[in-house]
Parts: structure tokens; sequence; C-alpha cells
């Protein structure tokens, strides 16, 4: 069962000045599956996130206490490079937000910041991960545009090649459909339900109906705390907790 | 009904009639201002070739020679040298107090910018006096191996760097700060140190704004008049060198408007410094408007 468990969250609490943002967290994620974090807006589960990837260093007022295991590795209090620790894990945001270049070196940062400076290879990598998020056809003839002038959606699905193109093994999604239309929201589901076996998806959102359609395996926050975590059957047709019984009902949202 | 939807029509138009009106004032201002100054400007225009006044180096109001290169060139010099030395100063303390330092210290630090904007020039002008002249003719100066007064352009570039530093910062970290701390996690997320995000990212955001508020520096160092002309020595030498002392264009006409009136052609010629001044700052504006407009196009 262990070897099924790629991320391990002890004890987990965070503040930020004298606010605990985060209360006693005890997780554990699934290799290789879709874990969806729900729950209400505001219960923690974006900083829970950043937190995974240690982003919340940006911020100096933060305070984190705990560990958080990826594959064995305490990354809260490790010596690895903490560069290297993100790199493993691909973020997509709630609004796409493309680096002020080219379509083509947007894709190719990550890479070309770790040193890859082959043409060819960046080229062929470029198709495929493009590809891979079905975007190439749409703009294999403009790599060279800002990547400022694709519509939202496109740029929310260029955000995730650039997130794969540096090979991570764990994908982290910040209620990534929230600012797309239907359509792109479609594709970005279905985009994680293609990539779900390869990669060890962790999907935060408040709709309780993606939940349902893409999750494996689910964690309902609410006020900083974990209520519940279960497979999605389990989780959805017999929740245990009354707060969970609630949300599913929609009695508070 | 349909009284009260005119008269809320017509009040809607009388607004917006006045806003248009004070939108006008503003728009005419540089242009009369501009206007104003070539025309008293015009006597020593028709009298010399403005191509003698731009690139003569005598100045002899006395004689009836108006060459203008001595001034033109101090005033480059001081804010060039200025520029040089408070806008990477500017940059990285903008970097480091919106991307590396705690929230409350940069609210610490902004009312102390604030502070540093608004003491008055002639204040700045007595410490250049007390410290910086000293300074650059005692230890500056023999470093370099030069024999100086400290009345030099390097002195006034000095005491102008500090007074624009500021004024730039202040704008430096508007900017940093409307950049979304979103996309510097998207830089993150990617393997990017924090030193490469700032290099490949933030600084290539922020460009179009760095640029404005560089321009916007200079062309307040530009017309720095008081603080500038109390170090810089205002004679007009042939001799170039920043060790040397300089007259920049607003000293220029600020030691001598007035007493001169006398002689129609000196108060001509004055304000044809005044004119030269402001062409230049106008230029620098356009000149920066036109790169911001092609930085966008290519990359936004």
């Amino acid at each position: 069962m262990d070897n099924d468990i790629k991320i391990n969250i002890k004890d987990l609490n965070l503040f930020i000045g004298n606010k605990h943002i985060l209360k006693n967290i005890n997780i554990s994620i699934p290799n290789k599956k879709l874990t969806v974090i729900l729950g209400p807006s505001g219960c923690g589960k974006t900083t829970l996130l950043k937190t995974l990837n240690r982003l919340t260093d940006l911020y100096p007022e933060v305070k984190v206490k705990g560990n958080i295991f990826i594959d064995n590795e305490d990354i809260l209090h490790t010596n690895k490079n903490i560069t290297e620790i993100r790199k493993n894990m691909g973020l997509l945001s709630q609004q796409p937000y493309p680096l002020p270049m080219n379509i083509f070196r947007n894709v190719t940062y990550g890479l070309r910041i770790s040193g890859r400076r082959n043409r060819k290879i960046l080229k062929n990598r470029v198709e495929h991960y493009l590809k891979q998020v079905n975007l190439w056809d749409e703009v294999k003839d403009r790599l060279k545009d800002s990547a400022s002038q694709l519509s939202i959606g496109q740029q929310q699905r260029l955000c995730l090649a650039r997130g794969l193109a540096v090979d991570p093994e764990i994908i982290l999604a910040d209620e990534p459909t929230s600012a797309l239309d239907p359509i792109s929201s479609q594709t970005i589901e279905n985009e994680f339900l293609t990539f779900n076996g390869n990669y060890t998806i962790i999907v935060v959102t408040h709709s309780l109906r993606q939940a349902k359609r893409i999750a494996d395996y689910v964690i309902f926050m609410y006020l900083g705390e974990v209520i519940e975590q279960n497979s999605a059957d389990e989780f959805f047709n017999n929740p245990k907790e009354e707060k969970t019984k609630e949300y599913l009902k929609g009695i508070f949202n | 009904m349909k009284i009260t939807l005119i008269s809320r029509n017509s009040k809607d138009k009388f607004h917006f009639t006045w806003m248009t009106i004070c939108l006008i004032i503003i728009l005419f201002l540089p242009l009369l201002l501009g206007i104003g100054l070539y025309l008293k400007s015009k006597l020593l225009l028709d009298s010399t070739s403005v191509f003698d006044i731009l690139f003569s180096k005598e100045w002899s109001p006395i004689e009836g020679k108006f060459g203008m290169l001595p001034f033109i060139n101090s005033s480059l010099w001081v804010t060039i040298i200025a520029i040089l030395i408070a806008g990477p100063i500017c940059l990285f303390s903008a970097i480091h107090l919106t991307q590396y330092a705690k929230k409350s210290f940069l609210n610490f630090m902004h009312p102390i910018i604030d502070i540093l904007s608004g003491i008055p020039s002639v204040v700045y002008g007595v410490w250049g006096i007390l410290i910086i002249v000293p300074l650059v003719s005692k230890y500056i100066g023999p470093f370099f191996g030069k024999e100086t007064t400290g009345y030099s352009i390097l002195s006034g570039s000095i005491v102008l760097a500090v007074m624009i530093t500021p004024f730039i910062l202040n704008i430096l970290i508007d900017i940093f700060q409307t950049i979304p701390k979103e996309l510097q996690e998207a830089s993150l997320s990617l393997g990017a140190t924090k030193w490469q995000t700032i290099k490949k990212v933030i600084l290539k955001k922020a460009l179009p704004g760095i640029i404005s508020a560089i321009t916007l520096g200079i062309s307040r160092a530009f017309g720095e008049t008081m603080a500038v002309m109390m170090v810089v020595g205002n004679v007009t030498k042939l001799k170039y060198g920043v060790f040397q002392p300089g007259y920049p264009l607003p000293a220029l006409i600020a030691n001598n408007y007035g007493e001169m009136m006398s002689i129609p052609m000196y108060d001509s010629a004055l304000m044809f410094a005044a004119f030269i001044l402001f062409a230049i700052v106008l230029l620098f504006n356009f000149a920066s408007r036109l790169l911001i407009i092609k930085y966008e196009r290519e990359i936004k």
C-alpha cells in the first residue's frame, strides 16, 4: 500500500502572521491517480497546494510547520535544491499566466533555464507537448507570436504544456478551469483524464460536479482542516462525516 | 418623466463639456509654452542661424556671441552621469524591496522615500556644498589623479542622482508591484531560480515601465536648477571633463535672467536656452514612448 502513496503530509500547520490557516493536515495522496482537493472558497486549498512545491517560500510572513514527504523525502526539511523539487511538479494556476515571450519560448522555458539549448530537441519537445494538450494544430504556424495573443483557453493549455515540458511526476492544478469558458474547461478536464495514470494529479476545485467527473480520490477541506479523505466512490456514495454530507447536499457552499 | 430625462441628459452633457474643456487646457499648455518661448527667442534666431547657436562654443553676450554648446554639453553630461548613478541603484533597490523584502519593510520604506522626494532642492544643494564638493576635491579627484576644486560636473551629477533617486524609486516600486505574483510562481515552478525569474520574466515584463521611469527621471534631472547650480561651478570653460566645472542650461537662465533685460538680444538668447531645454525634454519623452510602443508590439 505504501508504494502507492506519492505524497504524505504529516501534522502540517501553516500560519500567516498570527492567523492559523492550515490546521493539523494529515493526508496521503495516491501515486499516479487524480486527487481532488474539494472545499468552499477560503478553506485553505490553494495554500495547501502552494505548500507542496514550496511557493510559500515567496512570502516571508508565512510560517510552515510539519512534514511533507514526497517519495519519502521531506521537502520541508531537505538539503535538496528547491528548484529540483519544484521542477518535479507542474503548476497550473486559476488564470493562465503566460510568460512574457513567444509561444515557442513559453514551452521551452523550463528546458532552456536548465541549460538545454539544442534547437532540434527543443523543436521536437515543443511539438510533442503542444500535441499532448491539443494545441499544436491551432498554433503551429505562429509559434513566434506572443503568447498573450492566444485566447484564455488556449493560454491555459499552453501553460499546461509548459509545465509538462519539464517532465514532472506531479501536476498541481489550482481551480484550473474557473476562468475558462465551458468548452476550454472540458478540454482541460479531458486532458487530465487522458494523463491520468501517467502523472500524480492534484486538482483544487470548489465545484462538486467537476470533482465527481474527474476524481479518483477526494480530500474535503473546511476552514483549514481536512474533514474527510477517501476514494471518490466512497466519498460521494458513502460519506462518513456530517460536514461532508451537508456539503454534498449543497447546504453550504 | 420625460422632463426629468431631458434635464438629466443635459446635466450629463454639461459635465461632459466642462471636463472636455479642462482636458483641452491641459493639451494646449505645452503647445502654448513652446510657442511663447519660440516667439521670445525669435529676435536671436533672426540674427544668427540656429546651427551657429547650437554648435558654437563662444559665449560672449557683450560681443553679441551666443554659442550655447558649453551649456548644452554641461546639461547633457550632468544628466547622463546622474542617471547612470541613480538608475541601477533605483532598479536594484526596487527589485529588493518588492521581490525579497518583507511587506512590512516596504511599508516602512514608503514614507521615507516620500520624505526624501519632498526635501526642497536648495537643501540638497547645501548638502552638496558641505559634503559632495569636498569629497570630490579631496578624495575622488585625487583618486583619479585629477586636480579639482570640487565644483564640477561630477558633483552636480552626484547631487542630482541623490535627488532623483526617490522619484525614480517610487515609480519602479509601483511598476514591480503590478506584476502578478502568479507569473513569478509560474517561472519558479518550472525550475527557475529566483534570480533567473527576475532576469527573464520580471524585468522583461517591467521593461516598458522601467524605460518610462528612467525617462521621467531624465526629464526631471535635466530641468533641475537650484541644487545643481550650487555645486556645478557655473563657468563657461572650453575644457571638458567630469572634474571640470560646468554650466547647465537651467543654471544659465536662473543666474542671468532679469539682470540683462536691458540687452534685448541677451534676453532673447536666454529664452532660446529655455526653448532648447523644453525641446530636449520633449524629445526624450517622445523617444521613450516610441521605444515602449515598439517593445510592447513585439512582446507583451
